[in-house]
């Protein structure tokens, strides 16, 4: 068993657990934040993806431990406050973003990762770069088209 | 008017939750002293179990019970059937093998599962799992259909002889032959439709509850359909009588046909939870859904279409074999029959259609329904055999079509189906404009100049959607009905409640179903709640697959609105002392047409349940429900156009432009009509050039994962260009057609035939990919050298 501490959407969390407790079940299963979802088992889907220390990172490649310390932020976190929407979330649903729901975290996480990376490096985010930037999250439902469209109104309403 | 009505692009309902990581999968379902399962499955595609040896781990940290087949069956748990009887050419029933939710004697595909393992945490269960020792005797192994079929192939089942479940046919033979051999011009081709994994994005999952002071039992699953899993659950399986389970299918993350099913993992975990007394939960890994989801297609068929000397088509013939798995799974038997044969007429007038079809088990996982379900497979043949004739013909594709649409309706196939509506040349047309086919030559011109190969290709699909009615389904084998039911209760304060017995996975009817609601009482969706997936709370329903939710779903909700709107006007008539005939509801209020006389709707729905003021003899409460069995299928159709780059090196395939005109009947919300066009087209694209589920010829799976099974990502599809032109279904109460599996049935021929005309060569089967690409261009290079 190993002690992790780490900060998840602002609040200090710790816990006692198996040494090779992936972030995402410790997330899932200790944390009861079940809005980070796991799809696949070969870190291909993207389902799982949270913010670690402000970094887009798929939570089924990580253990908890090497989180010690870590500032973590999931979906339920990316909003600034208990009633508010982030830009993003707005943007997923004003342009029909989602359909089943499952991805939609992941495609959120990876999206405001994405805008943010882009922003700072200064660099376009067009329809290109947002697919190619979607490399690692699969959805099967919306043919991402509307995925594509939600991402770039997000990024232009994140300020 | 609200603007909340039919045809509003209203933003969804249920979004909410999801955006915000709300969304309650069964996974994220915990019960109280909750056990988990693991299960211990073949490695092996065809073997005797000799020796089950759980002693290790029975002794294991957390291990509460190690289960095997032996005790499932003989605590009488039934096996998994087939539920739509095919009957072959000669007479005879399908050759249904036993398929006994853990194997018992024999396993039939690598994933049949031999034993599970209950325990505290996933972790132990999974490691004790590992520690199960079972002996195999191992056997020689199918994968392939046309190595099935072989004599002295391995037999799988003993009561299917030489591996053949049914040899069917529809259609007339003779006549058939006879248009073909006096045809002008005849088209032969051998066309495949590759097998693949549906993979939803959430995997399967179970939470098994009993309760032993009940002899109750609650299962929280992901399914399409709950009430039929309870049906099938209590009448087949004998888990439990149907008054004693609850079955919850909460969010579901996708389905696509994978989920209607009720799979072993289910039964098991019911089962389990008895025997341990402890809910048990289950949630597959993606490594165990490819190997245990059913998959979808697998088909090798021969197709010969003759033409008379003006180009109309006189005659279509087809053989199908198709590959139904290691055992027959729930719906398996009526995808490459009735919702595949009856589809071989396509858009086209033609006197003469004969398909015979051969079904087989193999050691693969079962095969059944996967989005389109038989329809795309129809639609691939057809749309692939009229490019290629198009062009032996010298004629414009289109145009050939066109000469040979269905114009008059209702028109009756030589196949059983009987079109009810369409505009097949307005759908035509649309789709032509918008894709611009006449700037098509300049493009292409300008692609060459770049070094690239351009390509144009239609599919003009039409499908089935809304299966029925009842009794026809059943005179063809159908174990069930194809009806669907609603309930309509207003509470005393006037806000609404749905009851349905469609279910949502993604499909957004919260949303459109408050709409259909909306317009009829002209009140806002946020006062209009959506209730489904639950036994407890939905009578019953038939679930959501085949594009039935709103041509079947929304008609029956359509009707009990009709109910429900009767007893309103009739309660607003008494207390307002006017006629029923001159009530009208708008605006929130329910008033006497040409007066200044009105009620509140929600003074309405107090009158109905304080009934201190209601017509003589009437019952108090306002709630009322409804069954709707349609009258006939409904037809969607539409046209794809799909134009693509090829680069000659490489063989890479980029699709530069894809365009879709389709006909829905009534649309209620176009935003979510376009998304699943979207979806759908997206998938055809995926089996059209990446996706193949692909065994080894001793029946290991190679394409196991994400590594190795290709999924369609974000930048290996377009943005799509979605219009509607359509037509009303006159079948059912609002003129719709369905729309949520057209994408899928309608894409992979326009993108082959792209692809074919970028290429100059007619040789390439899907997936196409860049290999495949390349060496049908090394085959071109070939031929040209040899000239």
């Amino acid at each position: 068993m190993t002690k992790v501490t780490m900060t998840v959407n602002g609040k200090a969390r710790s816990a006692e657990v198996p040494d090779n407790t992936l972030l995402v079940d410790y997330i899932r299963e200790n944390l009861r934040l079940t809005g980070t979802h796991v799809g696949c088992d070969t870190s291909q889907c993207g389902a799982c993806v949270v913010h670690v220390n402000g970094q887009a990172v798929k939570a089924c490649t990580m253990l908890a431990a090497s989180a010690e310390g870590a500032e973590v932020t999931t979906i339920e976190g990316v909003a600034a406050g208990k009633d508010d929407l982030h830009p993003m979330q707005v943007a997923f649903k004003d342009n029909h973003g989602l359909q089943c729901g499952f991805c939609t975290p992941g495609m959120i996480m990876t999206a405001t990762d994405m805008v943010s990376r882009y922003k700072e490096a200064g660099k376009t985010l067009d329809e290109k770069a947002i697919r190619e930037e979607l490399e690692g999250n699969i959805c099967r439902c919306t043919g991402y088209h509307n995925i594509v469209k939600a991402i770039a109104d997000g990024a232009s309403k994140m300020a | 008017m609200t603007d909340q009505g039919i045809g509003a692009r209203v933003l969804r309902k249920e979004d909410k939750r999801f955006i915000t990581g709300k969304g309650k999968y069964t996974d994220d379902i915990v019960q109280p002293n909750q056990a988990y399962a693991a299960f211990v499955r073949s490695p092996h595609a065809h073997a005797n179990v000799k020796s089950i040896d759980t002693s290790a781990a029975e002794a294991m940290e957390g291990v509460e019970a190690v289960l095997n087949g032996h005790q499932l069956t003989g605590d009488g748990i039934g096996n998994i059937i087939c539920g739509w009887g095919i009957t072959s050419k000669d007479g005879s029933p399908m050759n249904m093998g036993a398929w006994s939710a853990l194997a018992t004697d024999k396993v039939r595909y690598v994933g049949d599962a031999v034993a599970v393992v209950i325990a505290d945490s996933k972790a132990q269960a999974q490691a004790a799992a590992e520690a199960v020792m079972v002996e195999y005797e191992v056997l020689p192994a199918v994968s392939n259909v046309l190595d099935a079929m072989k004599d002295g192939a391995p037999q799988i089942h003993e009561n299917a002889p030489g591996n053949q479940i049914f040899d069917w046919e529809i259609g007339n033979k003779d006549d058939t032959d006879a248009a073909l051999a006096s045809a002008h011009h005849t088209t032969t081709m051998d066309i495949t439709n590759n097998r693949l994994s549906p993979n939803p994005m959430e995997p399967r999952s179970a939470v098994a509850t009993f309760d032993e002071s009940e002899d109750h039992y609650t299962l929280y699953t992901t399914s399409q359909n709950p009430h039929v899993a309870r049906l099938v659950l209590s009448a087949f399986y004998n888990v439990a009588p149907e008054h004693k389970l609850r079955v919850i299918a909460p969010d579901v993350g996708g389905g696509f046909g994978a989920k209607i099913y009720i799979y072993p993992e289910e039964i098991v975990c019911l089962w389990a939870s008895m025997k341990t007394n402890r809910s048990v939960k289950w949630t597959s890994t993606r490594s165990e859904a490819f190997l245990t989801d059913a998959h979808g297609r697998d088909h090798v068929s021969t197709a010969t279409m003759g033409f008379d000397a003006d180009n109309n088509i006189v005659g279509f013939k087809v053989n199908t074999k198709a590959n139904l798995g290691g055992y027959m799974s729930l719906f398996s038997s009526s995808v490459p029959t009735y919702l595949y044969a009856t589809l071989l007429s396509g858009q086209y007038n033609i006197a003469n259609v004969y398909c015979d079809v051969q079904t087989y088990y193999t050691n693969t996982v079962p095969v059944d329904a996967y989005r389109g379900a038989g329809r795309p497979e129809a639609a691939y043949l057809i749309e692939r055999m009229i490019e290629t004739a198009a062009r032996e013909l010298g004629v414009d594709p289109g145009e050939l079509r066109r000469q040979n649409f269905v114009r008059e309706f209702p028109h009756q196939t030589p196949v059983i189906m009987a079109y009810d509506s369409g505009d097949f040349a307005g759908n035509l047309d649309q789709a032509k404009a918008a894709a611009d086919v006449a700037g098509f030559p300049a493009r292409k011109e300008e692609a060459a100049r770049r070094g690239k190969l351009r390509g144009l290709g239609y599919s003009n699909y039409i499908e089935a959607c809304g299966i029925a009615p009842s009794a026809a389904v059943g005179s063809l084998g159908a174990g069930v009905g194809l009806w669907e039911s609603a309930e309509v209760r207003v509470n005393p304060v006037g806000t609404i409640e749905i009851l349905t017995g469609s279910h949502s996975h993604g499909q957004g009817h919260e949303t459109t179903f408050a709409q259909l609601v909306s317009e009829r009482f002209d009140l806002p969706t946020d006062n209009i709640q959506i209730v489904h997936g639950d036994t407890d709370k939905v009578q019953f329903g038939m679930g959501t697959y085949g594009s039935r939710s709103g041509a079947v779903g929304m008609s029956a909700i359509s009707k009990a609105l009709d109910k429900v709107e009767a007893k309103v006007k009739k309660i607003a008539a008494h207390v307002l002392e006017a006629s029923e005939d001159d009530i009208v509801i708008e605006g929130g209020e329910v008033k006497v047409k040409g007066t200044d006389k009105a009620m509140g709707w929600h003074e309405v729905g107090l009158s109905a349940y304080t009934a201190h003021n209601l017509p003589e003899g009437m019952e108090p409460g306002l709630k009322e429900g409804a069954f709707y069995d349609p009258t006939n299928f409904t037809f969607p159709a539409g046209c794809y156009i799909c134009e693509v780059e090829v680069d000659p090196q490489t063989g890479v395939t980029e699709i530069v432009q894809f365009t879709a005109s389709d006909d829905f009947g009534t649309i209620i919300n176009p935003m979510i009509v376009e998304g699943q066009v979207h979806g759908g087209i997206a998938q055809g694209i995926g089996q059209a050039m990446l996706e193949h589920a692909v065994y080894d010829d001793d029946g290991q799976l190679l394409s196991g994962s994400y590594m190795d099974y290709c999924m369609p990502r974000a930048d290996d599809v377009p943005s799509y260009t979605v219009s509607h032109h359509s037509t009303t279904c006159p079948g059912n109460p609002l003129g719709m057609k369905g729309c949520g599996e057209a994408g899928a049935i309608g894409s992979p021929p326009a993108v082959i035939n792209a692809i074919t005309d970028a290429i100059g060569n007619n040789n390439l089967s899907m997936p196409a990919t860049p290999s495949r690409v390349w060496a049908a261009l090394q085959q071109v290079s070939a031929a040209q050298a040899a000239e």
